[in-house]
């Protein structure tokens, strides 16, 4: 008997899942900085954070657009406004977070970049002049930020025909772990003591959160329909099992949540492994979702 | 009242041949390891208590079809004649979203980059034709017509038989319909 040959999403959409969800973090960090007028004393999250967001997003799109199996036509996202679709709406959304991206670079700028282009420096100062337009562009990055995030769970949870998706905890469960992921790399990279000792605290508290939303992901689709039980299962006893539990839950969330705990209790020192496994549990949690999703079917 | 295209199977009569299969890749000119329409044998129940039905399943044609929703550049899209849905491969990014979308996993993705499925043979039936697996069926065991019409065929069947539609718990009402 014949079946039809079907094209799945391969390791691009999880990886652009991925780093989108990263780049909301990053935004929602950022922009938290900058409301509170942190970027004063530290310019990495105000300055630095987003030009990495810059770069990770545009990275993520370059995904996405590999994905894309009528390439040319790439244009065609912005000719039309799907209120219905998902995707029309991340397409727009992206056209909305680099200008805001942009705007929060130029909040500060750090003194070894400052004169060497000069409109950047005129619209800096213009932007610090008004105190009120700082906080500003810190509360809308916080907002583009986690519009952002909600996104890349929605694209997923918004088509019903995949069981597994299909569960209103899912936006809840990217946008948390796009935080936790963001505060991994800032505790992993940022060159300021304080900010990776905050990082590191709020990185456990969105640890403890996202465990909780995927407790309550899973047994809202435990107690529904048998597809949903029968999608559920993949993660829980199927195929995508090992991976779930070993890599995304033990290596990528318990390991490092109770190491980043011991060293935020100055129990022992900061090391680079608990972030690095924060980071690549975010990273496998959008390949095993985008996988286990596919797999999962109305019986 | 509007048209709205559907098409009857009667699983009592579909014996599995594929000729459907082969007169939609021949028509439509479908790429080789593709197809548009496909053959299921479905077998329930326990042993001696068995049910097998042999189903041509394709592109439902939902009145509510999720694949036109999330399409991001309105690509996919209903038809003015009979609802049958579309997709304008000049639109088309291959974004796949439609592909995810549907529960009757009834598409895939031309070699040329773009989404594809039945199309209820839409340029035939627009100068009176059936569509072409309709047509070639050996024991005439689908039917073609506009189910809002009481005098069709279509609707006459389904008033004096029983059927179902696939996947039925998904909400996209489907314009496919079984006879059992």
């Amino acid at each position: 008997m014949i079946d039809p040959v079907l094209h799945a999403w391969g390791w691009e959409i999880p990886v652009y899942l991925f780093l989108g969800g990263m780049v909301a973090g990053f935004m929602i960090i950022s922009g938290y900085f900058t409301l509170k007028g942190h970027h004063k004393h530290s310019d990495f999250s105000s300055f630095y954070l987003p030009h990495i967001s810059l770069f990770f997003l545009s990275a993520g799109m370059f995904a996405l657009f590999l994905d894309l199996e009528y390439k040319v036509h790439v244009w065609r996202f912005y000719t039309t406004f799907k209120f219905t679709s998902p995707m029309s709406w991340g397409a727009w959304i992206l056209l909305v977070v680099y200008p805001m991206l942009l705007l929060n670079t130029l909040v500060s700028i750090p003194k070894s970049f400052r004169n060497r282009i000069s409109i950047f420096d005129r619209i800096s100062d213009v932007i610090n002049r008004y105190p009120a337009l700082v906080k500003n562009i810190g509360a809308a990055n916080m907002v583009v930020g986690a519009v952002l995030g909600m996104y890349t769970g929605v694209l997923l949870s918004a088509l019903a025909a995949r069981p597994l998706w299909n569960s209103a905890m899912l936006w809840i469960l990217f946008l948390t772990s796009g935080l936790s992921s963001a505060a991994a790399l800032v505790h992993l990279i940022s060159p300021d003591k304080t900010e990776r000792e905050v990082s590191a605290k709020a990185d456990n508290g969105f640890l403890i959160f996202e465990l909780l939303v995927i407790v309550l992901f899973l047994v809202g689709l435990v107690t529904s329909t048998r597809a949903h039980k029968q999608a559920a299962d993949l993660l829980l006893t199927g195929p995508y099992a090992p991976v779930f539990w070993g890599f995304v839950i033990l290596a990528g969330i318990v390991l490092p949540l109770i190491i980043q705990l011991l060293a935020v209790n100055h129990k022992i020192r900061h090391t680079p492994v608990a972030p690095l496994f924060v980071i690549a549990g975010g990273l496998l949690l959008r390949f095993v979702i985008v996988a286990a999703g596919q797999a999962s079917v109305i019986p | 009242m509007s048209s709205r295209y559907a098409m009857v199977i009667d699983t009592a009569k579909c014996v599995g041949c594929m000729d459907c299969v082969v007169a939609c890749k021949t028509e439509n000119n479908v790429p080789e390891g593709y197809n548009r329409d496909w053959i299921v044998q479905d077998v329930r129940g326990t042993w001696p208590t068995l049910h097998m039905e042999i189903r041509s399943e394709r592109c439902n044609q939902c009145d509510e079809p999720p694949c036109v929703e999330t399409c991001p550049t309105g690509a996919s899209h209903v038809h003015d004649r009979g609802g049958v849905v579309l997709v304008t491969k000049e639109l088309c990014v291959g974004c796949k979203a439609c592909i995810a979308a549907c529960p009757y996993d009834a598409r895939f993705i031309h070699p040329d980059g773009y989404a594809d499925k039945c199309t209820f043979c839409i340029h035939r039936v627009e100068q009176g034709l059936d569509p072409a697996c309709v047509a070639v069926c050996p024991t005439r065991c689908m039917t073609f017509g506009d189910i809002n019409d009481p005098n069709s065929q279509v609707a006459k069947l389904l008033t004096s038989r029983k059927w179902h539609t696939l996947k039925a718990e998904a909400g996209t009402k489907p314009s496919v319909y079984y006879l059992t």
